[in-house]
């Protein structure tokens, strides 16, 4: 009878996971994805009804675990269905590293109560243990951090003296109580101060890395949260964490890369805290440096409205002044005069990776007219005019070259148009702190404006002058 | 007991390598809904917190086991919507005409 029950549960568990990957799968499509994230929660609620089914039968329920249990959940479904209905898309990444942080966090806290419970465990649940609440512990505070970082409460890198040798001491402090808890020391405390030293890794992980790096950083903890979960799989001995922080830590896993990759920087040195992390972009006025040439709004509304093929090139420039409402009405104007508009957008264009897609969807772009650099890269040949708005390192033609900051950066081909106009505030340099070539270009004319409000103009002009 | 490790250890490892295959096919567009989809799936860490209140004991058990379920249910609850409501944004060009008229004689 109990034997019944337990294999339905773990084929329930079975199930949940099988829907997982088939989410994921789902979700190499724009037009599935939204079903396989639908397949994905299903499978969630397959795998906590059964959890739920296993708990009840195990017979060591009391009334005091299903009521804190139950009042937890509340509590935190409250939060989660507050925070998912009220976030705005640009405060995306912020939500992702809070959910990070809570993942991470919730995973080393059944590792440090499993034990609580009972430390006579062995070496391999240990190693487990272990490992959670460390790679736990330093998402968590480390996703906080981020989350803190992204929503502005200070940006940049900072640097505290001696952080280096702080955070080597925490580390030896976090493998060697980690080892004497392997090693069969079965005393809270130890787990605890590796705890501590995993918490304060992690603030000195994130601490001196830079706003431009965060898709890297968000993409990092993600891979962490995940693994922490698989750890927590571990010590529970239950397959279904395992798969599914498995599961996890790959898309993190692989998202790191690419973000790496999209940048020319290896994972190892944004964490260490390369270059641009004190690369503040000298504000010098409109004109300043080589000569560029500054145009007026009429002119770029008529290049624009007689172009055939437009390219608009969006960086997170365009985010932060909000102005996704504002181009889209801009494209829609030029397409309802037959002009071919799309957008190529760069994997680093934003905070987080893909996160320039979801802002443009948001503002009713069709995903369709959003290319990716590869596909983009090789239609600038035929474009008329290139319009980049709020991108700046991922245009610079001097990646091409060596020896520079930018250098072996892939960087979107904007300059092989036949025309080139940057919406801009002022010459300053973009995150890798040099002059971007792109403006000082002959044919790329200077628009220099606020986004938000130079778009608008643009439509305005656009409407005076060819309606 | 060994066993049971290097078992949940195959466990990962496949799991992993299926994660990289289906993973790695997900177009850059998705990106930012792929990874918040992962992040609520993590939020699974929530059957690992039932798993747990069978057997928590004490004061620290029961603070650990609430603010645990809490974290754990934020993940699971927000995760999933967030990313719905994210991937309902996407939509497609309007179909052009000729396209439509066929749809609509079907």
């Amino acid at each position: 009878m109990t034997d019944g029950v337990d294999t339905a549960v773990r084929l329930a568990s079975l199930g949940g996971a099988v829907c997982f990957v088939l989410g994921l799968h789902l979700m190499n499509s724009p037009a599935t994805a939204r079903r396989g994230n639908q397949v994905s929660a299903f499978g969630m609620a397959v795998a906590l009804a059964a959890v739920f089914v296993e708990v009840a039968h195990g017979g060591t329920m009391s009334a005091a675990r299903w009521l804190v249990l139950l009042a937890g959940i509340l509590v935190g479904s409250a939060a989660g269905l507050y925070s998912a209905r009220a976030v705005p898309m640009t405060s995306m990444p912020q939500l992702v590293s809070l959910f990070n942080a809570v993942g991470g966090g919730a995973a080393a806290l059944i590792a440090i109560a499993d034990y609580d419970h009972d430390p006579r465990i062995s070496a391999g649940t240990a190693t487990a243990t272990v490992l959670d609440v460390l790679i736990g512990g330093i998402t968590f505070s480390g996703s906080l951090l981020a989350a803190a970082k992204l929503q502005g409460y200070w940006s940049g890198s900072i640097s505290p003296p001696g952080g280096r040798l702080i955070s080597a001491a925490l580390f030896l402090v976090a493998i060697g109580s980690g080892i004497a808890v392997i090693a069969g020391a079965q005393s809270l405390p130890i787990l605890l101060i590796a705890v501590i030293a995993a918490l304060g890794l992690g603030v000195f992980m994130v601490l001196p890395i830079g706003g431009a790096d965060m898709p890297v950083v968000i993409s990092l903890l993600n891979a962490f949260t995940g693994t922490a979960v698989a750890m927590a799989g571990f010590v529970l001995q239950n397959a279904t964490l395992t798969i599914a922080g498995a599961l996890v830590g790959a898309s993190g896993g692989i998202l790191t890369k690419l973000m790496a990759d999209a940048m020319n920087r290896s994972v190892v040195n944004i964490v260490a805290g390369g270059f641009g992390t004190g690369a503040v972009g000298i504000e010098t006025g409109p004109g300043a440096g080589a000569a560029v040439r500054p145009v007026a709004v009429d002119d770029v509304a008529l290049q624009l409205a007689y172009a055939q093929k437009v390219i608009i090139v969006p960086g997170y420039g365009l985010a932060a002044a909000q102005a996704q409402h504002e181009v889209r009405d801009l494209a829609a104007l030029l397409e309802s005069r037959g002009v071919d508009v799309s957008y190529a957008i760069h994997p680093v264009a934003g905070r987080m990776p893909g996160h320039m897609n979801v802002l443009l969807a948001e503002a009713d772009v069709p995903y369709d007219q959003l290319k990716e650099m590869d596909d983009v890269n090789p239609e600038f040949d035929r474009t008329d005019v290139a319009l980049v708005i709020g991108a700046n390192d991922v245009t610079n033609p001097a990646a091409r070259r060596p020896g520079n900051a930018v250098s072996g950066m892939p960087i979107l081909d904007v300059d092989h148009a036949r025309s080139i106009i940057v919406i801009k505030r002022s010459m300053a340099s973009g995150y890798a702190g040099i002059d971007n070539e792109l403006y000082t270009d002959p044919k790329t004319s200077m628009f220099f404006s606020d986004a938000k409000k130079g778009l608008a103009d643009l439509v305005a002009a656009t409407k005076t002058l060819v309606a | 007991m060994s066993s049971g490790f290097v078992g949940d250890l195959t466990i990962f490892v496949l799991a992993l390598l299926v994660g990289f295959e289906v993973i790695s096919k997900v177009p850059a567009t998705l990106h930012t809904p792929l990874m918040s989809g992962a992040n609520s799936i993590h939020g699974v860490v929530l059957v690992g917190v039932v798993l747990l209140s069978a057997f928590v004991t004490g004061p620290l058990g029961y603070i650990l086991l609430f603010i645990a379920a809490a974290f754990g249910a934020a993940n699971v609850v927000g995760g999933y919507l967030v990313t719905d409501r994210m991937l309902g944004m996407f939509r497609r060009r309007p179909l052009p005409r000729p396209a439509e008229e066929r749809t609509s004689r079907d």
